[in-house]
């Protein structure tokens, strides 16, 4: 017996079998823990309670909801709002990031010295505090009756106030995919070998994709016009309300700043890095090369610092997303919100705690996947990236 | 005869004010749009916080509602709600004794001198030993204090203090498991470590302070606040996990092979060759991953906390001071500034310390 211990494979079998053991057992302890705590609460396990209808509401939905309806379409609806939140606050914070990350690296040092300020504040500060900050301010806003206006937008209390197409719904999703082709589709047609065309006429066909895409949305605007009205529906005070326009409302607003200026400035320090890791060598030969300054730009220094980039950038995608989860600090009704009331009503503790992960390992995954993807199609061949 | 000695014209300042900012006209368009900006806030903001602003209680809120600028008097009025809490008005000079106590700890642990594995353990035990005691009281003649009446500041830097103190020994066993040559091992932890790497913090501080009293046995549930320590100590230990294993992966792998060579045992090993050689290579990341979980520590206001931002929204939401939110969310980004600012610019210090020491 002594001597079978002295083995080494036996010993490391065991040592493995009592690590692993213990973790399951102590999960499986928990686990039926739980259940005969909520067995005696009356709630029997189970995802049965999918199919029952929430009975409550939910604040901010892109789909059509009311409190009749099953707790399923809930969750898709909050998974649709942590995206639809989540990609806003990454373009946003994306556009923000560039500008203060290329302030950042310019060759001026009052824009230096600006760009750096605004990282070392808002990076230093929590993006929860800055959350709260943007729903008091938005909160604190006038009433509907003294509104602020801005380019027929209507700054409220109640939320943002902004124009939009009367156009029928389905013509305007549709409409919105054909302006992100008329964006993609010169990017793919720059790209695909099969147009190996010289680089000027290749611009040309680009400009044409571009072109047509944007002609096959304003026809699909124009079809699904609403008839005998006029083509954009202007917010305006009528009694003490305020009619027409789409209303964003104060959460979702508040998160979206929020997260644009706090991942911004994580972002600005992302593209100075990229920018510092592309070679002096490299521009002073596209220089040498008698490439023009905006040239050496685009077409050396820009497509070299996006690949160094990528990568971190990837990472911060992920952090931006997961940060949607603030959302219930303010009452915006993202998926964890979501998880969390049903936790509170329907008590299915252990299956909700699970679709949560399994919610955000998908989101998480997924985004991994598509930026393996644009990492493997852009990689350069060979060790160019060395100054 | 006398010689004039001419030296060579030193460049004006004028000259060089035009030669930095004033090169090209693209140079100048820049510095001219930056410095309006730059002038415009500045002018703004000294105006708002400073010119314009109200510093004394004096008047009152009404007094304070009528200026153009900031009203700083709700600081002055409610700074000890913000700082402490709900803790009580005689003992609060405890709470703010345990804050020094724990920012003499950090700064202590920030010496060179104190980066043993024995020292720095002995710094922190004894830290926050001193915090406790002082928060908590019942000994020494100090009153009891429970935790449920901590807030503010105090219980901020507590939650941070020991979700690091959990959380790095953790982390180490972490890292120490997911290297380890036995398979099922490494993959279970590795696994556990991803799984957590891929939920946000706000789920997990969610699960241990409203789910788990469900799954766990009444001997075991203990307090919410040391629930939910333990469970953003996991989250911390999952980052600073691969921070440690990152670093392990620096020393070389003759380091190790060298120390077996020797006859020295696995801890030997562990404790005198790899650990001490790999947090030197972590350390920029340990003290960057400090600084997140500093700044994340603010998210147990939603599990219900009175920290500092609770008890900042509780200084103007009640009564006479619900305009003046800008000043306290101010004053409180002021106070995490400081903090979260230090320490950041301390590792950038370190980072560029050892890059140097290594040419």
């Amino acid at each position: 017996m002594v001597s079978l211990l002295r083995n080494q494979k036996v010993r490391n079998t065991l040592l493995q079998v009592l690590f692993v053991g213990s973790l399951a057992a102590m999960v499986l302890a928990c686990v039926m823990i739980a259940r005969r705590n909520l067995a005696e609460q009356g709630i029997t396990s189970g995802f049965d309670f999918l199919f029952k209808s929430t009975g409550w509401d939910v604040n901010f939905s892109l789909l059509p909801a009311n409190a009749n309806d099953p707790y399923w379409w809930f969750f898709l609806i909050g998974i649709i709002n942590t995206l639809f939140l989540g990609t806003t606050g990454l373009v946003l914070a994306t556009i923000v990031g560039t500008i203060v990350g290329l302030a950042r690296t310019s060759s001026n040092e009052l824009a230096r010295l600006l760009g750096r300020t605004y990282v070392d504040i808002f990076r230093n500060i929590p993006l929860i505090l800055q959350v709260f900050f943007w729903y008091a301010v938005i909160t604190h806003l006038p009433t509907p009756r003294a509104a602020h206006e801005a380019f027929g937008m209507l700054l409220t209390s109640r939320g943002l106030y902004v124009p939009i197409p009367n156009v029928g719904g389905a013509a305007l999703a549709a409409a919105m995919l054909a302006v992100i082709a008329a964006i993609a589709l010169p990017v793919w047609l720059g790209r695909t070998p099969r147009l190996n065309q010289p680089f000027g006429e290749r611009s040309t066909i680009q400009l044409a994709g571009a072109a047509a895409a944007l002609a096959c949305a304003a026809v699909i605007l124009a079809v699904g016009r609403l008839p005998d009205l006029p083509l954009l529906d202007f917010p305006a005070l009528q009694g003490l309300n305020l009619k027409g326009g789409m209303r964003i409302p104060p959460e979702f607003s508040a998160l979206a700043i929020a997260i644009a200026i706090y991942g911004g400035s994580y972002i600005a320090e992302i593209v100075r890095g990229g920018f510092k890791a592309v070679g002096k060598g490299q521009m002073e030969a596209a220089l040498s090369l008698g490439l023009s300054p905006w040239r050496v730009f685009t077409l050396v220094r820009l497509p070299l610092a996006l690949r160094a980039m990528l990568p971190i950038l990837a990472n911060q995608y992920v952090w931006l997303m997961k940060a949607t989860t603030m959302g219930i600090a303010v009452g915006f009704t993202d998926f964890f919100m979501i998880v969390a009331l049903t936790i509170n009503h329907s008590g299915q503790t252990l299956e909700v705690i699970g679709i949560l992960m399994a919610g955000f390992l998908a989101i998480n995954l997924s985004l991994a996947a598509v930026f393996n993807r644009i990492n493997k199609a852009i990689a350069l061949k060979g060790n160019q990236l060395r100054g | 005869m006398e010689m004039i000695v001419v030296a060579p014209p030193a460049p004006g300042r004028l000259e060089d004010l035009k030669r930095r900012f004033f090169a090209t006209p693209l140079q100048a368009l820049l510095s001219l749009i930056s410095l309006t900006i730059m002038a415009f806030i500045v002018w703004k903001l000294l105006d708002w916080a400073v010119f314009s602003a109200v510093f004394t209680t004096g008047g009152g809120p009404e007094a304070c509602q009528a200026a153009a600028g900031a009203c700083w008097s709700v600081i002055t009025a409610r700074w000890r709600v913000i700082l402490f809490g709900l803790y009580p008005f005689e003992e609060q000079w405890r709470s703010a004794l345990a804050c020094v106590s724990v920012v003499v700890m950090t700064v202590l642990s920030c010496m060179p001198a104190f980066w043993t594995g024995r020292r720095i353990a002995l710094v922190w035990g004894a830290g926050t030993g001193l915090y406790y005691v002082l928060m908590k009281g019942g000994v020494l003649g100090l009153p009891y204090v429970g935790e449920e009446a901590w807030g503010g500041l105090a219980l901020t830097l507590f939650i941070f203090v020991t979700t690091c103190l959990v959380g790095f020994p953790l982390a180490i066993c972490l890292a120490l498991l997911r290297r380890s040559d036995l398979p099922w091992i490494s993959r279970t932890t590795g696994l556990i470590i991803d799984g957590v790497r891929s939920l946000p913090l706000i789920s997990i501080l969610f699960t241990f302070a409203v789910v788990l009293p469900f799954a766990l046995p009444q001997w075991l549930q203990g307090d919410k606040l040391y629930r939910v320590i333990l469970g953003s100590a996991l989250f911390f230990s999952a980052y600073q996990a691969e921070i440690v294993r990152g670093g392990m992966q620096g020393v070389p792998a003759g380091q190790e092979e060298a120390a077996m060579a020797l006859g020295m045992s696995y801890w030997q090993r562990i404790g005198r060759i790899v650990l001490p050689q790999a947090m030197r290579n972590a350390l920029p990341a340990t003290i960057n991953q400090f600084v997140i979980s500093f700044k994340e520590t603010s998210l147990v206001v939603i599990v219900g906390f009175f920290e500092i931002l609770a008890s900042g929204n509780a200084a103007y939401g009640t009564g006479e001071w619900r305009f003046a939110y800008v000043e306290v969310y101010a004053f409180i980004a002021f106070i995490y500034f400081v903090f979260v600012f230090s320490l950041s610019r301390y590792g950038a210090y370190l980072e560029r310390r050892m890059s140097v020491s290594e040419r």
